[in-house]
């Protein structure tokens, strides 16, 4: 072991290795700052240029990328409420508020250190951990994933806000969402109307940009000013640094976690950030900030998603088996250099396992380093006035959207997860219960499915799953300390209890016509491939049936009971337009787009929200509409990549990039 | 060797990279097959990362360097629909100029054969540039009590255990092997690719499984040398006659049809077989190739064919080859042709037996 940490660390004597490593990060920097342009987009681009190159500088270039990512696609959801990729979703919770709130710098100052410290521990507990991991990732089996989901799920416990019925329902509508397509035990297609799109199941990224980004934009539009609201920066990334040295032991604590989940595989990685977020909440003794910007709700997930990355190598490297999306790539790249994964990596080949994981955390530095050097630019971006910003945040998020099956198909599920969305936030609904059903759905069960058939019901025996059991009972207890406050959602005041409450009594009927689907849905079906969708539903439609009595004859006061539009009529700035307004012209970009492909509404949608809603010159639409366009062309372009085509592109061949 | 070099060498094929990555398209003139200055689109149905992807990637810089006029080729993903997406739009749109090709896999190949509602292409039409076969062993857990393929009788009436991505994925192929040796084999299903399956016999969640060759090499020889594991036979691989022979990479492994007689006593035929042999074929032996669009002329199939033929004879590409390929030869031009009609012709009778026996086995709804 220690002959092959010296030939590792001989590697990095060699400048070669850290030029390629230092590419590597850079490339990961700009890749990571476009959201929906994560890591296996950014490892696909670079899979051509390691041809002939020699394997170390190679991996060390795949390895600075990799890195990265986490810790740049911080950008977006912090200053603009996108979350930069699936493993950053729970990062927008608390650190968008404080950008609101005119503490972007802060916020983002935070975020980077607690991503190297993730970085940095990840590498060094993986440095012991890599040559014992074998024996450890055997032991989770199907019963032990399963019961992992379980616990994940009972986080939603303390992200339910003050309504429990609500954040069940919410979680419940996760689930039978995640459980959409294909059955895992029999393939049968489950709710999918016959429609290609959606026997795939729904995609992570559009679930999450739906849930967060769109509705963010909506509000963002309607308040027509910066997204800091006074305009100000406020404090610097120096504070940040601060609140991460002053919350060091909880930074360790969840990069210590991130690198045993993303060790694991099959759990996956989007469920980290969750997980560490879920953990900071439970923890805490003052939960009343949650929500509306509470520096821990930034530091918990981005320490653990940094430390995810070292994590997900592990499975990679020993078992072929990748934790991620981007580390199937990366082995990939390792098969395209003459790498295979295996046991080897932890007996022949260990000092080039120990290369990777050091070039990891050197990566980490740099890439902290560097996004730290640039945050104090890059959140002058929050004192923007909206109107200028908002075509192209509405781009980006499309554009991010459209990268999932790179059709029209995207964008209008985009839409109509982004309206389910705007109506959870306006009715206090808890959108990371839902998240936490919907990443969780497939694993909860496929893996219940397989430790039933390998174990019948004794599998709730095993040692491991008592564990984890005690776990997941010892987490809920801790979740219902007694709090005098919780509303990890929206900010709550007497006023969001609105007298009127007809519509949330629709949306209410709207999720329960939708569970009883569900168990239409699930009669159709074998046993094996409905049991699941179909005792979701039924619950969450027992469920959702109790929250709609309380809506009616609860009194006015009632936790259940929340609007924020009425909240808002009771505030001193009205917002400039109706709730519906800027949903309506996303949805004539998309209704556009369906005419005459994206790049041509996009360019009309430009043009249209800058002279009308911004008030810009022509000149400065123009020139605005231009830079879009350009940046839209070249990144299709090097990515490959056709935009969606409408009915126009049907009738007559057009040339690239319009057709 | 000194760094210096090192990177000099890094840096051309950088910029080799670079070329290809940034090329740009000038005029189509592709009646000559001279694809100089062209952008050449090979569309890979599938997400990044992954065997097909990866495969894909590898012969992308060959068609580069090999085609007249050295156009960039570049690698473009279309994921969906467990590949019918993406085959489906090559079908639509590809333009026969030799400026689009596909890569496909046996998961395009098997729901094409399957008659699967979600496939709008007719594959019997396209141009097929060249098969890259793979193979795959079969092995069982040592607790079992065999040593080799020939004690395989002891199989008989004993419960085993297998570890699925679903019964119409490649699945298939083992599926049907067990059935025709009437193993008592209980599929679970819900696995992420072999390397789940894999990780579940390491387990001991299931028993019996089989892995694709290099996976086989390098994951599950270090189990058979500590003696969990014990190999009992391969797919086998293609002579140029179309009979199933031993697999080259494991020459000391039976094939399935020598196990089959092993176990039997005879040799398999009927229905059964005929329907395993087809979706065999188009599984490994041609489980992954290149296609140009259906009226391609012919100047430009045979551009591609040459340059894939001088690719496979290429220095480099045989250095590469075994990382990333395996041992197996790749199968290009005619003996491509006949291994692809041999894939997709299957006969009537075999394809419904198959259908009914996924329908009343698994419950698959056609």
């Amino acid at each position: 072991m220690l002959d092959a940490m010296m030939t590792a660390l001989s590697h990095f004597a060699q400048p070669t290795h850290l030029i390629y490593l230092l590419l590597g990060v850079g490339m990961g920097m700009v890749v990571g700052i476009l959201p929906g342009l994560g890591g296996i987009v950014g490892l696909s681009l670079l899979l051509p240029f390691i041809y002939g190159m020699d394997q170390i500088s190679a991996l060390a270039m795949l390895i600075g990328l990799v890195a990265v990512i986490p810790t740049s696609d911080t950008f977006t959801s912090v200053l603009m409420g996108i979350p930069g990729s699936s493993a950053s979703q729970a990062t927008v919770l608390d650190g968008f508020p404080l950008a609101k709130k005119g503490q972007g710098a802060r916020a983002l100052g935070a975020a980077f250190s607690a991503s190297l410290v993730g970085g940095l521990v990840g590498a060094v507990i993986l440095t012991g951990f890599v040559v014992i991991a074998r024996p450890l990732i055997l032991a989770f089996g199907s019963a032990e994933l399963f019961m992992l989901a379980v616990l994940g799920l009972s986080m939603v416990g303390v992200l339910a806000g003050k309504s429990l019925p609500k954040g069940v329902v919410a979680a419940g509508l996760g689930l039978l969402l995640g459980g959409l397509g294909a059955a895992p035990a029999t393939g049968e297609l489950r709710m999918s109307f016959d429609s290609v799109y959606l026997m795939d199941g729904l995609p992570l990224v559009i679930v999450g940009l739906g849930m967060f980004a769109f509705p963010e934009i909506i509000d963002l539009c309607r308040q027509n000013r910066s997204i800091s609201d006074n305009g100000t920066l406020g404090l610097g990334w120096r504070d940040g640094v601060r609140d991460m040295i002053r919350h060091k032991w909880l930074c360790l604590r969840c990069a210590g976690l991130g690198s045993i989940v993303g060790a694991l595989p099959g759990l996956g990685g989007s469920v980290v950030d969750w997980i560490a977020y879920g953990h900071v909440v439970q923890t805490a003794k003052d939960k009343s900030q949650f929500g509306k910007g509470d520096i821990r709700g930034v530091l918990a997930p981005e320490s653990a998603n940094n430390a995810k990355e070292g994590g997900g190598l592990v499975p990679t490297l020993l078992f072929g088996i990748p934790g991620s999306g981007s580390m199937a790539v990366f082995l990939g790249g390792m098969v395209l250099i003459g790498l295979e994964a295996g046991p080897a990596m932890v007996g022949r080949d260990l000092d080039i396992t120990y290369t990777i994981i050091w070039s990891l955390a050197i990566a980490n530095v740099v890439g902290a380093g560097g996004a730290l050097l640039i945050s104090p630019f890059v959140s002058r971006l929050t004192t923007i006035k909206y109107g200028y910003l908002a075509p192209f945040m509405i781009t980006v998020i499309c554009f991010a959207a459209f990268q999932a099956t790179r059709s029209l198909s995207d964008m209008v599920a985009l839409l109509v997860l982004g309206v389910v969305g705007v109506l959870m936030k306006r009715f206090g609904w808890p959108r990371p219960a839902f998240l936490i059903g919907f990443v969780l759905a497939a694993n909860t069960e496929t893996y219940l499915y397989q430790a039933l058939q390998f174990y019948n019901w004794e599998f709730l025996t095993r040692p491991g799953v008592l564990i984890i059991a005690a776990l997941t009972i010892i987490s809920i207890l801790l979740g219902m300390r007694k709090h005098p406050e919780n509303p990890v959602e929206e900010e709550e005041s007497s006023h969001s209890h609105n007298p009127k409450r007809w519509p949330q009594i629709v949306f209410a009927g709207g999720l329960l016509a939708f569970f009883a689907f569900g168990i239409w849905d699930a009669t159709q079906h074998t046993f094996l491939g409905s049991v699941f969708t179909g005792s979701v539903s039924v619950v969450m439609f027992v469920a959702s049936a109790i929250l709609i009595w309380q809506l009616v004859r609860s009194p006015a006061s009632h936790p259940a009971n929340f609007d924020h539009e009425y909240d808002l009529d009771h505030q001193d700035v009205k917002p400039t337009a109706g709730l519906w307004h800027y949903v309506l012209w996303v949805a004539g970009l998309v209704a556009a787009t369906a005419l005459f492909g994206f790049l041509i509404a996009i360019t009309g949608f430009f043009i249209a929200f800058l002279r009308v809603k911004a008030k810009a010159s022509w000149l400065r639409t123009l020139l605005l509409t231009g830079l879009a366009v350009v940046g839209l062309c070249v990144l299709a372009w090097s990515l490959v990549l056709d935009f969606p085509a409408g009915l126009l592109q049907d009738l007559i061949k057009l040339p690239w990039p319009l057709g | 060797m000194s760094w210096r070099k090192n990177l000099n060498l890094s840096f051309k094929s950088a910029c080799a990279a670079a070329a290809i990555a940034f090329g740009f398209v000038g005029t189509a003139t592709a009646q000559d097959a001279d694809f100089e200055g062209e952008r050449v689109e090979l569309i890979i149905p599938f997400g990044e990362g992954g065997g097909t992807d990866t495969w894909g990637r590898f012969w992308a810089p060959y068609f580069s360097v090999f085609l007249p006029g050295n156009p960039t080729v570049v690698v473009k993903n279309i994921p969906g629909g467990g590949s019918t997406s993406g085959a489906n739009q090559f079908q639509a749109r590809a333009e026969a100029d030799g400026l689009t090709a596909i890569g496909t896999s046996g998961s395009t190949q098997f729901p094409y054969l399957l008659r699967d509602k979600r496939v709008q292409y007719e594959m019997r039409d396209w141009r097929v540039v060249l098969a890259s076969p793979t193979g795959g062993v079969v092995y069982v857990n040592s607790d079992l009590g065999l040593k080799s393929a020939a004690d395989m009788k002891a199989l008989e009436g004993v419960k085993l255990r297998y570890g699925s991505q679903g019964a119409t994925s490649l699945d298939l192929v083992p599926l049907l092997a067990f059935e025709l040796l009437q193993l008592d084999v209980d599929a679970v299903f819900g696995m992420k690719g072999r390397g789940a399956g894999r990780l579940a016999f390491e387990r001991g969640e299931v028993n019996i499984d089989y892995q694709t060759s290099s996976a086989f090499i390098n994951n599950v020889t270090p189990l058979v040398d500590i003696g969990n594991a014990v190999p009992l036979f391969s797919w086998g691989a293609l002579d140029d006659d179309g009979n199933i022979v031993r697999d080259p990479s494991f020459p000391d492994l039976p094939s399935f049809p020598e196990a089959y007689e092993m176990m039997k006593g005879e040799k398999p035929s009927g229905p059964a077989w005929e329907a395993y042999k087809a979706f065999f074929i188009a599984g490994f032996p041609a489980q992954k190739m290149i296609f140009l669009p259906k009226d391609t002329p012919e100047e430009i199939v045979k551009a591609y064919r040459d340059a894939a033929q001088s690719a496979t004879e290429d220095e480099s590409f045989v250095t590469d080859r075994k990382a990333t390929l395996g041992e197996y030869k790749q199968i290009v031009g005619e003996p491509a042709e006949r291994i692809f009609r041999q894939a997709v012709n299957v006969p009537e009778d075999a394809r419904e037996w198959v259908q009914k026996w996924l329908t009343d086995k698994y419950s698959v709804q056609f």
